[in-house]
């Protein structure tokens, strides 16, 4: 036998395996970025050429006109996600709060276990809700119903991101401030909420993204238009998601090409929103590990 | 039994004071008078239930999911477990030093000792300030700290975490110090400038220290109880307890045959 004695009885087969496995696993891991890669990289292959001044700031121009751009719709998307954002916040902390903090009641359990279901419903379905119970009873399209649908899709996001964060909060600060005489709503504001905050906020950016790329709710709700915001919440309004898809399933060329700026626009916005995601998640396990 | 020496002003009286998690007992009736203006010591095995009690003294075990408390609890002469008694109006006579050091890790020093104070609605800098440097003072941590008041707690050391933690709590001038096994993470220098703060903080507050180190309670405690299997089993005197114990159980404790 030329082995060294050392080596074990069947080293080799288990080496070959090992390497064999790893290969498997690497080449997972290059199918599963293949379809991100192809994406972005033909975004900004098609969409690239769109890019410009006028482009961001201008309105459509009819077929046929050059120029023009897609003003409207960031101003549009920009509107939704902000009112969505105002009111899915207070609701998917709030809601996160009594999770994290009040775990043993009933209608927390409950509640719980409704905000899983809510985040998994299909959004067509909660576009559908929102276009019954506002557009219907307001007889108009609208931002307003438009914000509606996308604060929908947020608050179960916020809610379970907000628990998450706060559970993470070492019960012996929240007893360290109610032994202080600190009364118990006081402890989860300034202390629970305070020392989980970073999660708050990643968790609020998330839903940001989620509702900033969202397409069904809106088609029922905000509808789309081709101007900038007026002023009236309760007329219809603009949007990316919307934009992009009037255009690509329009036969015209330049409406084709304008709606590939458009997804540049939006999945530039992605990108940038998860980097800094990535930025502030990786400072957060840094402030946790100083902490021990 | 002995309910207690004579010869002292009672601070804290527990009658038949029971508690436990579910349907687990962990306190067994504990009858026990706390000496006002003294150390008394609580020590005893692992899951003695010395911890469970004093956690009843400042109604802090009942915010544990499932569980229970029976009994009385005299607070000069008061019953903290009577069903108008406050327990954020009782946390603030009755301060507490945990296990581990837990500073606020969000908060400055300075903003860590006056927690107390400013998130209870005082705003006025002036008793902040004078409130900061008194209990930073009174926990032999203000040299230390004077100049760096502005950074976060969680960058001291240990023990000047936990001199920390003894500070904020004696900003919002308690009369009754509980301290659950406060050295039990130092190091023996940390832990020896702890005990000599203790012994010096006895003049102005009544100390209940939680310890399962016998040595721990002989240096620093005036009293000590000795508890086991959630029962009160002797109250006396440290030095007596120590050299002339009543109960066999104490003694077989004090000389090491279990624990």
């Amino acid at each position: 036998m030329g082995t060294p004695s050392l080596a074990g009885k069947g080293f080799r087969r288990r080496n070959l395996l090992d390497k064999v496995m790893t290969g498997l696993i690497y080449l997972a891991v290059v199918l599963a970025v293949i379809p991100l890669i192809l994406i972005v990289g033909d975004v900004v292959a098609q969409g690239g050429a769109e890019m410009s001044l006028t482009f961001l700031t201008h309105l459509p121009t009819p077929v046929g006109v050059s120029g023009g751009g897609i003003g409207n719709a960031i101003e549009g998307s920009a509107i939704l996600v902000g009112l969505a954002t105002l009111i899915a916040v207070p609701i998917g902390v709030g809601a996160g709060v009594y999770f994290s903090e009040w775990p043993e009641s009933k209608l927390s359990f409950v509640s719980s276990f409704m905000n899983d279901v809510l985040a998994e419903f299909p959004s067509i379905t909660l576009g559908i809700f929102v276009y019954i119970i506002v557009v219907l009873a307001t007889r108009t399209f609208s931002a307003v119903s438009g914000g509606i649908a996308l604060a929908i899709i947020m608050v179960p996001i916020v809610a379970r991101t907000t628990e998450e964060s706060l559970k993470i909060v070492p019960t012996s600060l929240r007893e360290a401030s109610l032994a202080l005489g600190i009364p118990r709503w006081k402890t989860v504001l300034r202390i629970v909420i305070s020392t989980g905050r970073s999660g708050l906020v990643t968790g609020i950016l998330l839903a940001i993204a989620r509702a900033t790329g969202e397409t069904a709710p809106l088609l029922l709700t905000a509808f789309g238009s081709n101007y900038y915001f007026g002023g009236n919440l309760w007329s219809p309004i603009a949007a990316l998601p919307l934009l992009i898809y009037t255009y690509g399933i329009s036969p015209f060329q330049d409406w084709h090409s304008a709606a590939w700026g458009a997804a540049l626009v939006l999945v530039g916005f992605m990108l940038l929103l998860n980097l800094s995601l990535k930025l502030l998640i990786g400072r957060k396990f840094a402030g946790v590990r100083a902490e021990i | 039994m002995e309910s207690g020496p004579q010869g002292y002003s009672t601070k804290f009286e527990t009658i038949g004071l029971k508690a436990g998690f579910g349907g687990h007992m962990v306190l067994d009736g504990i009858d026990l008078r706390i000496p006002q203006n003294r150390i008394t010591a609580v020590m005893g095995p692992s899951g003695c239930g010395k911890t469970t009690f004093i956690r009843c003294l400042n109604r802090l075990h009942e915010l544990t999911p499932g569980a229970t408390v029976e009994g009385v609890a005299l607070l000069d002469g008061e019953n903290i477990y009577d069903k108008n008694a406050d327990p954020v109006a009782i946390r603030r006579r009755i301060g507490m030093v945990f296990q581990k050091p837990n500073p606020f890790p969000t908060m400055s020093i300075y903003h860590n000792v006056v927690a107390g104070l400013s998130l209870n609605g005082v705003r006025d800098k002036k008793i902040l300030d004078h409130a900061a440097e008194h209990s930073l003072r009174g926990a032999y941590l203000w040299d230390e700290v004077k100049d760096k008041l502005a950074n976060s707690g969680a960058s001291l050391s240990g023990g000047q975490q936990q001199r920390l933690c003894i500070a904020r709590a004696l900003a919002v001038e308690p009369e009754v110090l509980l301290m659950d096994e406060p050295c039990s993470a130092l190091d023996p220098t940390a832990t020896a400038k702890i005990e000599e703060l203790v012994t010096n903080l006895k003049k102005d507050y009544t100390i209940i220290i939680v310890t399962h180190n016998m040595q721990q309670a002989s240096r620093v405690a005036d009293y000590t109880a000795f508890f086991y299997l959630g029962k009160l089993i002797e109250f006396d005197e440290t030095a007596r307890l120590f050299e002339n114990p009543k109960e066999e159980l104490t003694e077989r404790y004090i000389t090491g045959k279990f624990g």
